[in-house]
């Protein structure tokens, strides 16, 4: 997936919203932050999500990060290779990394969520 | 404002990240925690240490204040050897873990950096009256662990001194390019290896020259799972003011019979208490590392506190220390552990969770 075509939230999730489905993944700065990903928490096929709500958590050797969600529906997908592979996040996070896709109702847009650009702002000036 | 160990530049030049740690900004990564461990465990790695604390006593009633502060018995220890010990407040409860070093003309004390105000303050409060001058040397000197199977090879011809004659827990005073240093047969990592003390401007010469010959920076993530994995105790987790070296299964620092000291009498009696908590290591089925502060739990009441945990690198397991009532210690008891509101199985497992391959002795 293109970063260019994601959108960002301010805790490093980007989605990409095609149709009614939002895959949503990690970006590749927080996973350069964590790094050492040794388990991920995802929910069930079928779960609710809501928009700036923890859906998960992701461990790495040093600590426990929630993952929140960029919108608001159903889980209709839940990348099961990372139960067995966690490093597929941290080796492809905009490809075979991505973690769960999303059913959101009709009308739904990513326009709450940053663009590539502003997120950059963001980790540039959380980085200094 | 934290302070800055010598090699803070060059952390932050190559990549270290830096956090807050015991009033130090100190490197937790380069690259990878998994990676560096991996390094120590297979080859060499180094640490810049400069944060923890070095005390050093002159006079002739340093030995009377050491014996004074310290649980363990300095009095039998011969030039040149290493002890690790503790400082006990008057309640048994541990102040603070250190090794003592005896020199021909004095000794030396390392303290954790989290501990060295403390520490520096309970001596001098102690000491009163007493021919004693306690120097604290940090700001003045670095200090860098090289850790791993390859680490004594690695340093050959470093220093004046050959690292690899000293026997295990013991130190010598030496020279790196003309300038004194200390070299001990000592670590935090459950591996072979040396700590080197030397003065602060030569810390970057010494780093880099290790660098050059195949050590791997380490930071202090590393040398949490590495210590975790030996189980050794780190101050503030497994240790605190409110645990006694008995319930740390340190029993064997502790000299009852040397004479009194600070924490003597309430050690007596909580060395025959059968109702304090012990650490103990656990193993957690699953992937997820419980952390500090993880419940544990047994017929549906808790039983202990997790004080550390993680994922372990080398072994790829879930494990812990924690403190559990006594009558859950047994190796082999099961238990579970509330993991942030979900149960893991854990079991009671022998300490240390890791142990180097000892080299074979070769005849002859």
């Amino acid at each position: 997936m293109d970063p260019k075509t994601l959108r960002y939230t301010k805790t490093h999730e980007w989605a990409y919203l095609e149709g009614d489905l939002c895959t949503v993944g990690l970006t590749k700065f927080a996973v350069d932050q964590l790094t050492d990903i040794i388990y991920i928490d995802l929910p069930d096929v079928d779960d609710p999500v809501t928009a700036g709500e923890s859906f998960g958590e992701i461990e790495s050797v040093k600590a426990v990060s929630d993952l929140y969600s960029p919108v608001s529906g159903d889980i209709s997908a839940v990348n099961e290779k990372l139960q067995t592979d966690p490093t597929l996040i941290a080796s492809d996070p905009y490809g075979k990394g991505w973690l769960i896709k999303v059913k959101v109702e009709k009308g739904t847009t990513l326009d709450h969520l940053m663009t590539l650009d502003q997120y950059e702002k963001q980790i540039a000036s959380e980085e200094h | 404002m934290a302070l800055r160990t010598p090699l803070y530049d060059w952390h932050v030049r190559h990549g270290g990240r830096m956090i807050a740690f015991g009033g130090w900004d100190m490197p937790v990564q380069y690259t990878s925690i998994i990676e560096e461990h991996q390094a120590v465990r297979t080859a060499a790695g180094l640490f810049d240490i400069s944060h923890m604390g070095r005390l050093t006593f002159a006079g002739v009633d340093a030995l009377a204040l050491l014996q004074q502060v310290y649980s363990n018995n300095a009095a039998t220890m011969k030039d040149g050897q290493v002890r690790y010990g503790l400082i006990c407040n008057e309640r048994g409860g541990i102040r603070d873990d250190v090794l003592v070093y005896r020199w021909s003309h004095g000794w030396t004390m390392v303290v954790n950096a989290s501990n060295r105000v403390k520490i520096v303050n309970w001596l001098t409060q102690h000491k009163a009256g007493r021919a004693v001058e306690i120097t604290d040397q940090t700001m003045t000197t670095c200090m860098i662990a090289v850790q791993g199977p390859q680490a004594l090879a690695l340093c050959q011809g470093l220093i004046e001194a050959d690292a690899g004659q000293l026997a295990y827990y013991h130190a010598m005073r030496t020279r790196y390019r003309g300038h004194t240093c200390v070299v001990s047969r000592t670590g935090y990592t459950g591996e072979d290896g040396i700590e080197l003390i030397a003065p602060a401007e030569q810390a970057v010469e010494l780093w880099t020259e290790l660098v050059s010959r195949g050590a791997k920076p380490c930071g202090l993530g590393a040398r949490d799972t590495l210590r975790l994995e030996a189980a050794m105790p780190l101050y503030g987790h497994e240790l605190s003011e409110e645990i006694d070296p008995f319930q740390a299964g340190l029993g064997w620092a502790v000299k009852l019979d040397k004479g009194d000291f600070i924490g003597r009498d309430a050690l007596v009696r909580r060395r025959e208490d059968a109702t304090l908590p012990r650490r103990v290591g656990l193993e957690l089925a699953g992937r997820r590392a419980a952390r500090e502060g993880s419940t544990v739990w047994r017929d549906g009441r808790i039983i202990g506190r997790v004080t550390s945990g993680t994922v372990t690198p080398t072994l790829h397991k879930a494990i812990a220390m924690a403190y559990l009532e006594p009558a859950f210690t047994a190796i082999g008891t099961l238990c579970t552990v509330d993991v942030r509101g979900k149960t893991a199985e854990a079991r009671v497992v022998p300490l240390p969770f890791y142990q180097r391959p000892r080299k074979e002795t070769a005849c002859r």
